[in-house]
């Protein structure tokens, strides 16, 4: 009795093969149309993104990032981006951040709504709790299969699952930061009338809204961690230089790519928790 | 006129809703607070609380915490729901309205102040008083207008364009006061105003109050702890303990005849010499009259009431001065303008009876006692300060 008895064993595969396949066969048009909606949009974007010279970049992130902290630290993150494009990496930098910001702005549209739907009906936190909790623990690459199985391979895919697997720090933070509003701060809005529109318009998202940007600023860690992998399922950018690196055994080709994802996330990071920290200034302040 | 506020048989009672029908069946038995909360569960927070509340008057609550003071007030604008008696508002009852218009309710007539304040941190301290006016829909300009005003009676012209969280505690609760006052209501709550302000701050805010409160007819409820804040400030005062009233009265009637040991206990520390002021203590004057009346009424009057002289107001009861007997004798002129006397004894409805009575030393008659606006609210004489302060 130490093996776990074969008569027990009860495979749950099978069904979700054939759920998938019955989704497949009945709603093959509309994931058809919904991927190629996805394609134009990526044509579109990668188009404005790509035409957009390449020292214009530059000298924007050198401007932002002396705003946002001081000089050293806008030349330094410039000198940073420079060198993805000194590896040659260029065109493969610009394909990962459209995937990115595609991929970050849908998780916007999605989650903050969804956040501030958990934050105001007990009912939908008690349903959405337990499943950030388990999209959180899911490994990154599970998300990777149900996006290849309706979309097929490449861009369209990626763009699916990383804004899928990006989406939970996003929602969870806007919850936290609506939920954490000073209880006299709502007693007060509340006192002199307002509406429940006005409640959240006026107070409750003003009052959360660093707390927001921080769930966004996560959120673009996780699509930048997402999109390396996305390269597994067909999608171009830095992250297929890694992989054919590991394909090829390249290992300077290898860490110089790792090395330009690194890059990246530090820029994107560095932008985002400035924005971040510029909205806490003049926000939050109570007392 | 009729009551401002009236609350009848309130009790609020926070837990489950089965739990609050069993502690309502058990506040009937006559069952304290404490006994309910380990039998049901159920917080009692008000217990058959009753009072009414003229209109202009300033009614304070006392208690210590957990008496049921703030859940009490919250009632007022319908922030806790009774869960059983009522609250009218000039005769209407507050559980009858709808949503809108509770809405409206709380948008023209009541308004709040916060014990932490309750601003918002995002916006600057004329954005913050303009806020009861902006979801009204009040356009910019008009709200901008208005909400200057107020900031000057607050004492805070010029900080306008700051955020709150560049003012002391002091000036963020009179930005607390001012947008309370904004939307000019019959009804201000004040839910321990100045708790959480240092001492000498908080005499200085309570003085303005009392000042504030001369110059509007406007119904005032203020929670405290403070026993001292209470009888400073109160027109008449309620105390709360363990969810009910143990008494409401004047200052002057919790010194004469406290209800019980408990009152006696919480009133010990009091020093009446600094917290009884003239208004607690003045009488309403019968021997006034207006000056358009003639000398004759004048003479009628005087007999009526018994009196050596009477007091003259104007319009809107503005006190004048006052007609001696002796020179209205045998006079038959129509009006009494020419008779009246200039008095230069008189007091302020907020002085301490200490400094009302090294004002009235010399005079033998009533002392005129008058508010802010000079209008004439009452009249003291020296025997009933002596009175007050040696019970």
């Amino acid at each position: 009795m130490i093996r776990f008895p074969d008569q027990l064993i009860y495979r749950i595969s099978g069904f979700i093969d054939t759920g998938v396949d019955w989704i497949l066969a009945n709603f093959r048009t509309f994931f058809r149309g919904f991927a190629s909606f996805i394609n134009s949009l990526f044509q579109i974007f990668d188009a404005i993104f790509s035409n957009i010279p390449w020292w214009v970049y530059i000298i924007v992130l050198v401007i932002v990032g002396w705003r946002l902290y001081k000089i050293q630290v806008g030349l330094t993150l410039g000198a940073m981006l420079f060198a993805i494009g000194m590896f040659g990496l260029w065109d493969d930098m610009i394909y990962t951040l459209v995937i990115i910001f595609m991929s970050v702005t849908a998780s916007i549209f999605i989650g903050i709504p969804t956040g501030i739907l958990m934050a105001k009906s007990p009912r939908v936190e008690k349903i959405f709790k337990p499943i950030l909790d388990g999209m959180q623990t899911m490994p990154s690459f599970v998300y990777l299969i149900p996006a290849v199985m309706l979309f097929g391979l490449g861009r369209v895919p990626a763009v699916i699952a990383t804004s899928i697997y990006a989406i939970p720090p996003l929602i969870r933070l806007t919850y936290l930061g609506i939920t954490n509003v000073d209880e006299e701060v709502i007693e007060a809005g509340k006192a002199f009338g307002s509406t429940g529109l006005q409640m959240l318009t006026k107070i409750e998202l003003p009052q959360s809204i660093s707390t927001i940007m921080t769930g966004v600023n996560q959120t673009t860690m996780m699509a930048m961690a997402m999109v390396v992998i996305a390269s597994m399922i067909g999608a171009d950018g830095i992250g297929s230089q890694v992989l054919i690196s590991i394909r090829r055994l390249e290992v300077g080709q290898g860490v110089q790519a790792g090395l330009a994802i690194v890059f990246m996330a530090i820029i994107l990071d560095r932008v985002f928790q400035g924005i971040a920290k510029k909205f806490e200034r003049t926000a939050d302040a109570n007392g | 006129m009729a009551k401002h506020v009236s609350v009848e048989n309130l009790s609020i009672i926070f837990g489950r809703p089965k739990a609050q029908k069993e502690a309502l069946k058990l506040i009937e038995e006559g069952l304290s607070a404490s006994e309910i909360r380990k039998i049901t569960g159920a917080t009692v927070a008000n217990k058959k609380v009753s009072f009414e509340i003229e209109p202009d008057e300033l009614f304070v609550i006392v208690g210590l915490s957990g008496s049921g003071k703030s859940t009490f007030i919250r009632a007022l604008n319908l922030l806790n729901t009774p869960t059983s008696g009522d609250i009218k508002i000039n005769g209407k009852s507050l559980l009858e309205l709808s949503k809108k218009e509770l809405r409206e309710y709380r948008r023209k007539d009541v308004s709040m102040v916060f014990q932490h304040f309750g601003l918002l941190s995002h916006r600057s301290v004329l954005e913050n008083i303009e806020y009861p006016l902006e979801v009204q829909g009040i356009p910019k300009d008009e709200r901008r207008k208005k909400a200057l005003q107020v900031i000057e009676q607050v004492g805070l012209k010029g900080w306008g364009e700051s955020l709150p969280s560049e003012l002391s505690g002091g000036m963020q609760q009179r930005v607390g006061l001012a947008r309370a006052l904004v939307n000019d209501p019959e009804l201000l709550l004040m839910d321990e105003p100045y708790s959480a302000l240092d001492p000498l701050i908080r005499r200085e805010m309570q003085n303005e109050l009392l000042t504030l409160d001369d110059s509007f007819e406007r119904t005032i409820v203020f929670i405290t702890h403070d026993m001292n804040e209470a009888f400073r400030i109160g027109d008449r005062i309620a105390l709360l303990k363990d969810a009910e009233v143990v008494q409401i009265g004047t200052p002057l009637e919790f010194f004469k005849n406290p209800a019980n040991d408990y009152v006696i206990d919480f009133i010990a520390d009091v020093d009446k010499s600094r917290v009884l002021k003239a208004r607690n203590v003045m009488h309403r004057v019968k021997n006034m009259i207006h000056v358009k009346a003639s000398a004759k009424e004048a003479r009628d009057l005087m007999r009526a009431t018994e009196s050596e002289f009477l007091f003259v107001v104007g319009d809107q009861k503005k006190y004048l001065g006052y007609i001696d007997k002796e020179a209205l004798k045998g006079k038959s002129a129509q009006s009494l303008e020419t008779y009246i006397q200039p008095d230069e004894n008189i007091i302020t409805r907020n002085m301490y009876l200490s400094e009302a009575l090294k004002v009235m030393s010399d005079s033998i008659y009533d002392v005129a006692v008058l508010d802010q606006m000079g209008q004439l609210r009452g009249a003291l004489t020296s025997d009933e300060i002596i009175t007050a302060l040696s019970e």
